[in-house]
């Protein structure tokens, strides 16, 4: 039922497009998951591009010879053969301004194309195969603009297009972004129906997308945020929130809205990490690495999510989707502001190699020069308010991904201790801390969270030498 | 850290070499050999990259095949090049995944390599904004066309001129630059290096700047009776044959 987007993808920080040089699959060809594709070529370089799905390439996008930017989509691959394309444009078609203009049908109907005809019609100066939906969905924004799209979450769709044959242009989405992302909708209330203005179209045809306004609803609960506003009073500073800080609050608004946070608790004695960061810290000083105790955190969480697969997982409409890699976030404090670089395939690193990484990553992080790729694919993540001195936090879960871990301050604590040997109990002083799990309760089960806690528990405190 | 496996070759037919980088991507996606680096020469031959522009090429097929030069596309990017004896021909073939995937920065680290390798002979390689390459006293000394196959597998490389006949060069417009010449390090230092000397240099230089242990090896690997042990794993998904062939 899905139909997947190819984008040009990005091949290096400083290389910003690439021209298609040779098509090595042609529409209707079958595809495996990572076969390649196409190839492309920049100055000195050429590519495959792999398919990221297994499926049937239905469309090419992008001629050989063209040159487009990094994220515009090249093709279209159907991952579920030839009627699920006409059937994944709908969601696509519930921009609102589309939806007033027609007749409302609640139920889906799989075939959008009768609808799109005058539409299409409009665009006299569009090339000549400019029938699907989805061409002319495509053909209504730049590469520029769809670029931007991407870069801040917002669907095109949702955005009013002022351009010729309702394209969406810079400035409209520039617009739409710096007005907070909120959707046109908010003239339309987001609860039942708008009223229909059923006699002006009869004959738009059944055919047309899914409009019943409860889908329309969530997708503005999910995606777009207006924060409300308040009054400014005599002697207050106001200016506008920058880029992250901006992103930062829709996220964060957002994340809470679709996950159902629940967090839970545990001690853990770092006394055993203790003892093997002062063993081996000259031989990782000889190394360069700097291996901190959320180094220890990092490794740990990364052995433990493959046994843990929930936890490195998100629900994604009515499916689950379990990641084939563990991409630890980290998050890191630029004061102001928060960004969470992402350390890829944490899982296949070693302790120091996840400290060389960490110390790399942040330095960059501060500097403002991680690459787009470096940021993206968190498949769970750390927070450390613990570094600040504060006991613990209940982190918010990033979206797309179910379960954060925050870790607390490490501090000195007198703590019972029972000798294995005789069984008595004695007071002992103790470096502990408190960690905290925030998951997505939709997917994350109470003893999943506590199964994992209690692994992670046991691999700190009897941590193993070589690692 | 990770290893890099050095296969010294010696003089290899293009089309071969071409083979050989094929088989070897394949290997390397599926895992079942580590990071190489080949070291070869070529016979004569002229290449033709992706990016070929005809009018670079001066003189014909038939003039070529005169002079015993080969012709040949390469499936890399670039513009046509020229290889020969003397000169010293590297294919790294890589898994730029996880930390890698910047082909700029990975032409980048490719000419840090032959920059080290030219300081090892007291020679100061530059690079040149816009020019992918290592120039040196004005003159082009390494050229680069790389290719990477689906999964992140780099193929072909740099062409370092050690000792080549660098009249050779005449035949065609290098890299499509018209203003410059081509350079060698047998002409820079007035008299050829010592061949394995250059070698010893690159894959020392190699080491430093892709942070790899350099394991040479008697290049078994790399022979064609171990193809069957790698393909059947992936048919009909290898690398796909070179560009405009």
């Amino acid at each position: 039922m899905s139909r997947v987007e190819v984008p040009m993808p990005q091949m290096g920080e400083s290389i910003a497009e690439g021209t298609v040089s040779k098509w090595l699959k042609q529409v209707g060809d079958t595809v495996e998951r990572d076969e390649p594709i196409l190839e492309i070529s920049t100055d000195k370089v050429d590519a495959e591009i792999p398919s990221p799905s297994a499926g049937t390439l239905v469309e090419v996008a992008v001629q050989e010879g063209e040159t487009v930017e990094v994220g515009t989509i090249v093709a279209y691959i159907d991952t579920e053969g030839g009627a699920a394309a006409a059937q994944s444009t709908a969601p696509e078609e519930t921009a609102p301004k589309q939806q007033e203009a027609s007749a409302e049908t609640p139920e889906e109907t799989p075939k959008a194309e009768p609808a799109e005809a005058p539409a299409a019609a409009e665009q006299k100066g569009a090339s000549p195969d400019a029938e699907s939906a989805e061409d002319r969905l495509r053909q209504r924004s730049t590469p520029v603009v769809r670029k931007i799209a991407q870069e801040h979450g917002v669907d095109l769709t949702a955005v009013e297009g002022t351009g010729h044959a309702g394209r969406v242009t810079k400035q409209d989405i520039l617009g739409y972004i710096d007005g907070g992302g909120t959707p046109e909708a908010k003239s339309a209330p987001p609860s039942p129906a708008p009223a229909p203005k059923t006699p002006s179209a009869p004959s738009a045809s059944p055919a047309k997308a899914p409009s019943a306004p409860p889908a329309d609803f969530w997708k503005t609960f999910y995606g777009g945020v207006e924060h409300p506003e308040f009054p400014v009073r005599e002697g207050d500073s106001v200016e506008p929130m920058d880029k992250i800080r901006r992103l930062t609050a829709e996220h964060m608004v957002v994340a809470k809205r679709v996950a159902s946070h629940v967090h839970s608790f545990i001690e853990i004695d770092f006394t055993g990490v203790d003892r093997i960061r002062a063993a081996n810290k000259q031989r990782w000083a000889e190394q360069g690495a700097k291996v901190s105790y959320t180094t220890f955190v990092v490794w740990a969480c990364s052995r433990l999510l493959r046994e843990h697969p929930t936890l490195n997982s998100t629900v994604s409409g009515n499916n689950i989707i379990t990641r084939g890699s563990v991409n630890v976030g980290m998050a890191v404090d630029l004061d102001p502001g928060l960004i969470v670089p992402v350390i890829h395939q944490t899982d296949e690193l070693s302790l120091v190699g996840i400290g060389k990484r960490m110390v790399d990553l942040a330095e960059r992080a501060r500097s403002r020069k991680l690459g787009p790729a470096e940021i993206q694919g968190a498949t769970f993540s750390i927070t450390n308010p613990g570094v600040l001195g504060t006991l613990v936090g209940m982190p918010i879960i990033p979206k797309g991904t179910s379960a954060i871990l925050g870790t607390g301050a490490i501090e000195k604590k007198v703590v019972v201790v029972s000798d294995p040997e005789t069984g008595g109990d004695s007071m002992a002083i103790r470096k502990r801390s408190l960690f905290s799990l925030g998951y997505d309760h939709r997917l994350v089960d109470g003893a999943d969270a506590a199964r994992f806690l209690a692994d992670l528990k046991a691999l700190l405190q009897d941590f193993p030498e070589d690692a | 850290m990770r290893v890099v496996e050095v296969q010294s070759l010696g003089e290899v037919e293009y089309s071969r070499g071409l083979d050989l980088q094929s088989h070897l991507v394949v290997c390397r996606r599926n895992a079942e050999v580590p990071d190489q680096l080949l070291l070869l020469e070529h016979p004569h031959v002229i290449t033709q990259g992706t990016g070929s522009h005809p009018e670079h090429l001066l003189l014909s097929a038939e003039e070529l095949e005169g002079r015993g030069i080969q012709l040949h596309p390469a499936g890399r990017g670039g513009d046509v090049t020229y290889h020969g004896p003397g000169q010293l021909v590297g294919y790294p073939i890589l898994d730029l995944k996880p930390h890698r995937k910047d082909l700029h920065r990975y032409l980048r680290d490719l000419e840090e390599v032959i920059i080290l390798t030219l300081a090892h002979f007291g020679l100061e390689g530059v690079r040149e904004e816009g020019r992918t390459g290592v120039w040196c006293q004005g003159g082009k000394v390494a050229a680069m066309g790389v290719r990477v196959s689906s999964g992140w597998i780099t193929s072909h490389g740099f062409a370092l001129n050690v000792a080549p006949d660098l009249t050779y060069f005449e035949t065609i417009v290098p890299c499509g630059i018209r203003d410059r010449k081509v350079t060698s390090m047998a002409a820079l230092l007035a008299g050829a290096p010592v061949w394995e000397e250059v070698t010893d240099a690159v894959v020392s230089a190699f080491g430093t700047v892709f942070e790899a242990r350099m394991e040479r090896t008697e290049g078994s690997v790399t022979r064609p009776k171990t193809r069957g042990e790698c393909l059947p794993g992936n048919p009909g998904n290898g690398p796909s044959s070179p560009a405009g062939s």
